[in-house]
């Protein structure tokens, strides 16, 4: 059986290219690129090459520093404890600001910093999932907040956050502001040079490169106290041996995912809206968020009747391979929180199935996939003890 | 555990077999119509347990032959996760062919064992437990109807963790008998709040009647009171504090001194308790016929010493006001 990855928002396939460029580097060419000798000297080319890759995809200057991690989630914990130990805990400031639907990465970092004393307000999602200009204004203080953090484009549901508008709104008030754009890259365009960002992180593995490498974007000028530290790696900024054949890999991946946008927004954008309406062509399911608002491979449904994890299961058990939301699902049985602050109901976060394509996806696989739903569907229905066709 | 514990999504790969395969394939999965139950001469039981919004609700129909009380068909709906379907399964296939009586003493835990593929290793991972109790909460609810009696009557005693089935009055024994200080500890000893956890404390999975940490919490307060009772009645009158000894001195006078004096119409009362120099100095004050009377520096105040000294300690002095 030919299976079918619609979890794209998880991970994704390494591009066979960033593999191949990645395969010098770990026999041949393996020197420390801090070594002064020519095994560390002749990978620099190719680091350099990486980096404009980088600083190219997200617009940066080269005043700015884009400091290599190890992935998202490493970069927002160093955005969020840095702005703790430099503005918070020996004053002026007092507060974060975020929202109620990010990452667990931003959410339990900021859970932390709350145990530490820091004040930490999660604002709400209106009425289409994503926070506004407005309610920034309603609780940004220049006074009182240090940071305000909110994510380019959410996991569960791909909406999009008006980046622009609150990024711009931040530096009206002289706040800094940090973006979780892990979502974003080589989906929706984003460039820093128009969004007046001042810390964007990313992680490799969600564009087509490998699992543990992200980077920090951290607009030039600003102070930002480093997570690890150590050695003069990344002008110590984040210590520890760079990650060197990963490093080139990620730079190949970002171009690749530069280039790819125009595809992401019509081709896979046109698969997601088959597999979508196919969705909604089965009575009683709903997809949360509209569509022009979402990021072009993302669809969070709803299947009356059905409990996320059977459905999942099911998928699974029929070669495809989606996500739930569904608190069953998780070791802790923890309700999911994004679901909460969307003030979906109950009933409905017990219910959802998010499906993410990629660039990898073909129609052949989407109308396969939109089967395998049908029929799932179908099965659990007729041994649902809840649902009844409402015609 | 903690090697195992690091790679995470491993929550599939601890279903046992028969758990996946009853969860691809339920066999007892269907409805029972009026027609069929009556077909077989028996009374249809639909019985309908927990709600979409909670994540679970299963619903159990029955075919039970009123003369015999046997239940002769056993089907399922469900609206659950994997682990959900699979025990409505084995819960459904359990019930078949026993009587109404025999099948409400069905437990989740017996459900559960009997998914396993082996008999000491779990069918399902410890959060996945609460699955299993929805197929003995139908069971019981299926039962109520068929008897035509109010579901409560039928709890045997106050469920407080459904997953291992642990009652009230077994958690605070625990407690009493091994002096239990944490919520980790009756779970060692008990199992109650190893799977789920929703009995923890609130803010869990599921709604509880019941949370460890009050019972903890309550019977230790109960468990000192208890101590400080019996603290203030035992033990030799030196070494009370102040007021064991006052409340001792106090029910001497009562039951010994008081009445003596009331013969006469007089009666006295305690101004205050002093020590030093391991003595007790009572200071009291002479009521009624008492006050003035020759005797009470003499005689009476003789016989209240004495009384005191035979009743709680030598070393009491008393000296009237």
């Amino acid at each position: 059986m030919d299976r079918i990855y619609l979890d794209s928002n998880a991970t994704t396939i390494v591009d066979p290219r960033v593999k191949e460029a990645m395969e010098p580097f770990f026999c041949q060419q393996y020197g420390n690129p801090n070594s002064l000798h020519s095994f560390g000297t002749e990978v620099h080319p190719a680091m350099r090459l990486a980096m404009d890759r980088l600083y190219c995809g997200i617009g940066a200057t080269d005043e700015d520093d884009i400091v290599i991690n190890s992935c998202a989630s490493e970069g927002n914990n160093t955005v969020l404890k840095g702005v703790y130990y430099d503005l918070i805990r020996n004053g002026p400031k007092s507060e974060i600001l975020t929202t109620q639907v990010e990452h667990p990465c931003v959410r339990n970092s900021c859970a932390f910093l709350e145990s530490l004393g820091v004040k930490v307000t999660y604002m709400p999602v209106n009425a289409d999932g994503v926070v506004d200009g407005d309610t920034l204004r309603r609780h940004i203080d220049p006074d009182r907040t240090a940071l305000v953090s909110v994510m380019w484009a959410n996991n569960e549901t791909g909406l999009v956050f008006p980046m622009r508008e609150l990024a711009e709104i931040c530096r009206e008030h002289g706040v800094l502001f940090h973006t979780d754009a892990v979502q974003a890259i080589g989906k929706v365009p984003l460039d820093v040079a128009s969004v007046p960002v001042d810390f964007l992180t990313f992680s490799a593995h969600k564009f087509h490169g490998p699992k543990g490498i992200g980077g920090l974007f951290i607009r030039k000028g600003l102070k930002l106290t480093p997570l690890i530290h150590g050695g003069e790696q990344m002008g110590g900024k984040r210590a520890g041996t760079v990650n060197v054949p990963y490093l080139i890999g990620m730079g190949l991946a970002m171009g690749m995912a530069v280039e790819s946008l125009d595809f992401e927004q019509s081709a896979v954008r046109r698969m997601r809206d088959r597999l979508e309406d196919a969705i909604l062509a089965i009575p009683d399911t709903l997809v949360v968020g509209r569509r022009e608002l979402r990021t072009p491979n993302t669809i969070l449904a709803s299947f009356r009747g059905i409990e996320g994890e059977a459905m999942i299961w099911d998928l699974n058990a029929n070669g495809v391979a989606a996500s739930t939301g569904s608190a069953c699902a998780s070791e802790s049985l923890e309700p999911n929180p994004t679901f909460a602050a969307m003030c979906i109901s109950d009933e409905l976060s017990h219910t959802s199935i998010r499906f993410s394509l990629s660039r990898f996806s073909t129609e052949d696989e989407i109308d396969r996939a939109a089967a395998v739903v049908r029929q799932s569907a179908q099965r659990l229905r007729a041994i649902s003890s809840t649902y009844k066709n409402s015609k | 555990m903690a090697k195992n514990d690091l790679i995470g999504g491993s929550l599939w790969e601890q279903y046992s077999a028969i758990v996946s395969e009853r969860m691809n394939n339920p066999m007892h999965r269907g409805e029972i119509s009026e027609e069929e139950a009556e077909a077989l001469g028996a009374r249809l039981i639909v019985a309908d347990w927990g709600a979409e919004s909670c994540g679970d609700a299963v619903r159990l129909y029955w075919a039970v032959d009123p003369k015999t009380d046997r239940i002769l068909q056993a089907k399922f709906k469900s609206f659950g996760c994997g682990t959900a379907i699979a025990s409505s399964d084995m819960m459904a296939e359990l019930s078949l062919g026993k009587t109404v009586d025999e099948a409400l003493k069905i437990t989740n835990i017996e459900v559960e064992r009997s998914l396993r593929d082996d008999p000491d290793t779990p069918a399902i991972p410890p959060q996945k437990m609460h699955c299993s109790v929805m197929a003995y909460d139908v069971i019981k609810k299926a039962a109520s109807l068929y008897k035509g009696v109010d579901l409560a009557s039928l709890a045997e005693e106050d469920i407080v963790c459904e997953c291992a089935r642990v009652g009230l009055r077994t958690i605070k024994e625990v407690i009493r008998i091994n002096d239990l200080k944490t919520v980790e500890e009756i779970t060692q000893y008990t199992k109650a709040g190893a799977f789920c956890k929703s009995c923890i404390r609130p803010g869990g999975h599921e709604k509880r009647k019941y949370y460890l940490v009050d019972i903890l919490r309550d019977t230790r307060m109960a468990m000192e009171q208890e101590k400080l009772l019996v603290q203030a009645d035992a033990g030799d009158f030196k070494s009370k504090n102040l007021i064991q000894k006052h409340r001792a001195i106090e029910k001497a006078l009562d039951e010994k001194i008081r009445p003596q004096l009331a013969a006469d119409g007089g009666s006295v009362e305690i101004v205050d308790i002093r020590e030093a120099d391991g003595t007790a100095t009572v200071y009291i004050r002479y009521l009624g016929a008492c006050r003035g009377c020759i005797s009470s520096t003499r005689g009476t105040l003789q016989f209240i010493e004495n009384m005191l000294h035979q009743e709680l300690d030598n070393a009491i002095r008393v000296i009237p006001l």
